[in-house]
């Protein structure tokens, strides 16, 4: 298992998640930082992701596609406010026109992301927060939730390593 | 980090506040109605100002609102907020754990070509 502990702080709205990883920080760092590693694991299997831009410096955007089982694209954005490789990283992650354009007044969440070195691997501490109460409001009322008992689906998939099950879409 | 230090801080706050069996039977007892302090302390076997405090300390983990009617203070739960705020955290967490899961896999792979310089990125 890699994943290590997951707390969420229901006041303060914050998710945080720590897994193990077997492996340096400097390839761990390269999941983040390379753009053709960060869309294999960005959008669940069947909603795989393509990232067209992506500019891993302070200020800089990733943005970022996800490809539905229709052949539709929901697309999304990162905007950079901090990193630090192969340490940290810190980025507001929204959703975006079909012209991959930020849309105004949707949910935001921020992440952090902290690697570290931990008895010969890698330990990631990742949080991811709303900003405030609205913005979660927000996000549930959009049917989020049912992206919830999709990603369920998903995991349960995965575990039970059968390729064919019902996957859908991960919530961002 | 000031973010980081207030998260620690309410994460703790919010276990504290769990970690007690009367405390968690507060939270019930608000839950279902919205009882105030001395009807509260009525319930218990200890002082007022000790069931006071067990209501500060889930106030300040944000589980319960107190809410002045009258000469009374009433104790409440939200119980939309708490659940709202429980959905959009257990849906990161199924997004989360399904990426953590995919990375664990890519990294046990064969490593590949190391094609890219890893601080940046490139526009395609």
């Amino acid at each position: 298992m890699s994943v290590i502990s997951v707390t969420k702080d229901f006041d303060s709205l914050t998710l945080t998640l720590v897994a193990d990883f077997d492996a340096p920080a400097e390839r761990v760092w390269r999941l983040w930082a390379d753009p053709r590693q960060l869309e294999r694991w960005w959008g669940p299997p069947s909603y795989p992701a393509t990232v067209e831009r992506h500019d891993l410096t302070a200020g800089g955007e990733v943005t970022y596609f996800l490809t539905g089982p229709d052949g539709q694209r929901q697309r999304g954005w990162w905007r950079v406010t901090s990193v630090n490789p192969p340490k940290s990283l810190e980025f507001t992650d929204g959703f975006a026109d079909q012209d991959g354009a930020p849309v105004a007044g949707m949910p935001t969440t921020r992440v952090r992301v902290q690697l570290r070195e931990h008895q010969g691997g890698t330990r990631m501490e990742l949080r991811s927060f709303f900003d405030n109460r609205e913005q979660m409001e927000q996000l549930v009322s959009m049917g989020a939730v049912e992206g919830l008992q999709q990603s369920v689906g998903q995991m349960d998939a995965v575990l039970a390593n059968s390729a064919g099950r019902n996957e859908r879409k991960d919530t961002r | 980090m000031v973010v980081d230090q207030l998260t620690d801080e309410a994460v703790d706050q919010l276990f504290h506040a769990l970690a007690d069996a009367t405390r968690r039977d507060i939270l019930r007892r608000c839950a279902a109605g919205g009882p105030s302090v001395s009807r509260l302390a009525d319930a218990y076997p200890m002082s007022f100002a000790a069931v006071q405090k067990h209501v500060a300390v889930l106030e300040r983990a944000g589980l319960v609102t107190k809410e002045r009617r009258g000469r009374e203070q009433l104790v409440r739960t939200d119980p939309d907020a708490v659940r709202r705020a429980r959905q959009a955290l257990d849906q990161l967490e199924a997004a989360w754990r399904g990426r953590v899961d995919r990375m664990s896999r890519l990294l046990a792979q064969a490593p590949g070509p190391e094609a890219h310089e890893p601080t940046r990125g490139r526009n395609r």
